[in-house]
């Protein structure tokens, strides 16, 4: 008895910590229209085929959020799809994600596999 | 179709222009080179062929088509109407003394890859005379869902393998498309991958060297420019196989504009697109749609007529604009 309350006990312990490790670690996403205001201090702009800036330091629970000032068609795709892919963004379209657990995330454009970024989320 | 049989630059009065000039050497079937902007380009001299047994019937004459990059859905500067210019080029076709027997579509039909996008084309398409095609994709026909909607639609009656690939015979001239525009890797180019290469090599191994041989796919098998993606990182592998042959031709679409590069018995040509052009490699800041003025539009965007003739070795690949 007391042996099935301790493993129950640990069991417990690893559900909480299971999903207190899911929110730090899950990255949110959605995707919006230019007409929106980016009003935002983690602004990634894309443009001349490249992302601006290259590399950007966010703290966890952050949002971050890319706008496509090309006429061309970018996506945001993780390298390692830590996070969710972007749909194609047209011109002027955005896409916002909430950075997860701390870390170095690289990023691309799975269109123009050349562009590439970097995500650096701190605690 | 308008050609350009007459001269548009004759810069050093010698009665030949460049286009003329690369028309000419396209025919003649000559291994000369010529450079194009800062000398991406290198020139080598087409080397002797060596025949073997052939396994096709000995190939006949044949004309087809090459249209590529329509972008159906772009209405920014560089084109407001790509439909219409779309449209224009289906007329020259029409308008061919001798219709060509088929059209090979190089990629890029649409913008963002709506399906609304390929239905306009497709409703488009049906204005032309000639009805046989045969597509390969491009990165904006694929964007969200790996081309499972572009399979559907254009490779399933080929009998297409893994993303798309597929070979076929007209005439004793062997055809292979080849996808080279889906999982690619970051900081990469284009990519056909292990399993498209392991088919390539199986596709052609019992084809006598003498048999030609037509490649098209949408990125360029040959390193244009690298810095902005045009190139194909595992091309090299795919023309190892096909070395041995005496005649390859390779076309390709995704940069908007004419460059051709012959090395040993291999031609490699890119298309002018229908919608818009790009600049040349490094002149501008990025590849995006280059805005021209509206009259000189239809002076870049074009077709390419490619014909093959029983006894000659390469194949003669003619471009003409819409203008």
């Amino acid at each position: 008895m007391i042996t099935f309350i301790k493993q129950n006990k640990k069991a417990v312990l690893l559900f909480i910590l299971v999903v207190l490790n899911f929110c730090l670690a899950a990255w949110g996403n959605e995707t919006t229209n230019g007409a929106a205001v980016v009003n935002h201090k983690n602004k990634i702009e894309i443009k001349d085929f490249a992302f601006n800036p290259p590399t950007i330091t966010v703290k966890s629970g952050e949002t971050i959020t890319w706008i496509n000032r090309d006429e061309e068609p970018h996506t945001i795709v993780s390298v390692e799809k830590q996070f969710k892919k972007s749909p194609a963004l047209d011109t002027d379209q955005q896409y916002t994600v909430t950075a997860g657990a701390p870390g170095t995330y690289s990023y691309f454009c799975s269109v123009h596999p050349k562009m590439t970024g970097t995500i650096i989320v701190e605690k | 179709m308008k050609d350009h049989n007459h001269i548009l630059h004759n810069v050093d009065s010698d009665g030949i222009d460049r286009r003329g000039f690369l028309k000419c050497m396209a025919w003649a079937g000559t291994g000369v080179l010529w450079t194009v902007s800062g000398g991406v380009l290198v020139s080598k001299t087409l080397a002797e062929i060596a025949k073997a047994g052939a396994s096709l019937p000995a190939a006949r004459d044949l004309s087809f088509l090459q249209i590529s990059d329509s972008h159906i859905g772009f209405s920014k500067e560089a084109n407001k109407d790509v439909t219409e210019t779309f449209r224009i080029a289906l007329d020259r076709i029409n308008a061919m003394p001798t219709p060509p027997s088929f059209l090979i579509h190089t990629g890029d039909i649409t913008q963002l890859s709506k399906p609304e996008e390929f239905d306009t084309f497709d409703e488009v398409l049906k204005n032309c005379r000639t009805k046989d095609v045969f597509y390969v994709p491009g990165e904006h026909d694929v964007l969200n869902d790996g081309g499972k909607l572009y399979r559907e639609r254009y490779l399933k009656s080929v009998g297409a393998k893994g993303s798309g690939w597929y070979s076929f015979n007209k005439n004793g001239v062997h055809f292979i498309g080849l996808v080279n525009v889906l999982e690619l890797q970051a900081g990469g180019l284009g990519q056909l991958g292990d399993e498209q290469l392991q088919w390539l090599e199986a596709d052609v191994k019992a084809l006598g060297a003498d048999t030609p041989i037509v490649v098209f796919a949408h990125i360029p098998l040959w390193t244009v420019y690298p810095q902005w993606g045009w190139g194909t990182s595992d091309s090299e592998r795919a023309l190892g196989y096909l070395k041995r042959f005496g005649s390859v031709t390779v076309l390709n679409g995704h940069i908007h504009q004419v460059l051709q590069k012959v090395e040993g018995n291999v031609t490699f040509h890119t298309a002018m697109s229908t919608a818009f052009p790009q600049p040349a490699p490094g002149t501008a800041p990025s590849p995006g749609p280059m805005k021209v003025p509206a009259e000189k539009l239809r002076s870049l965007l074009g077709l390419t007529s490619v014909q093959y003739k029983q006894g000659n070795t390469a194949l003669a690949v003619v471009d003409s604009n819409l203008s």
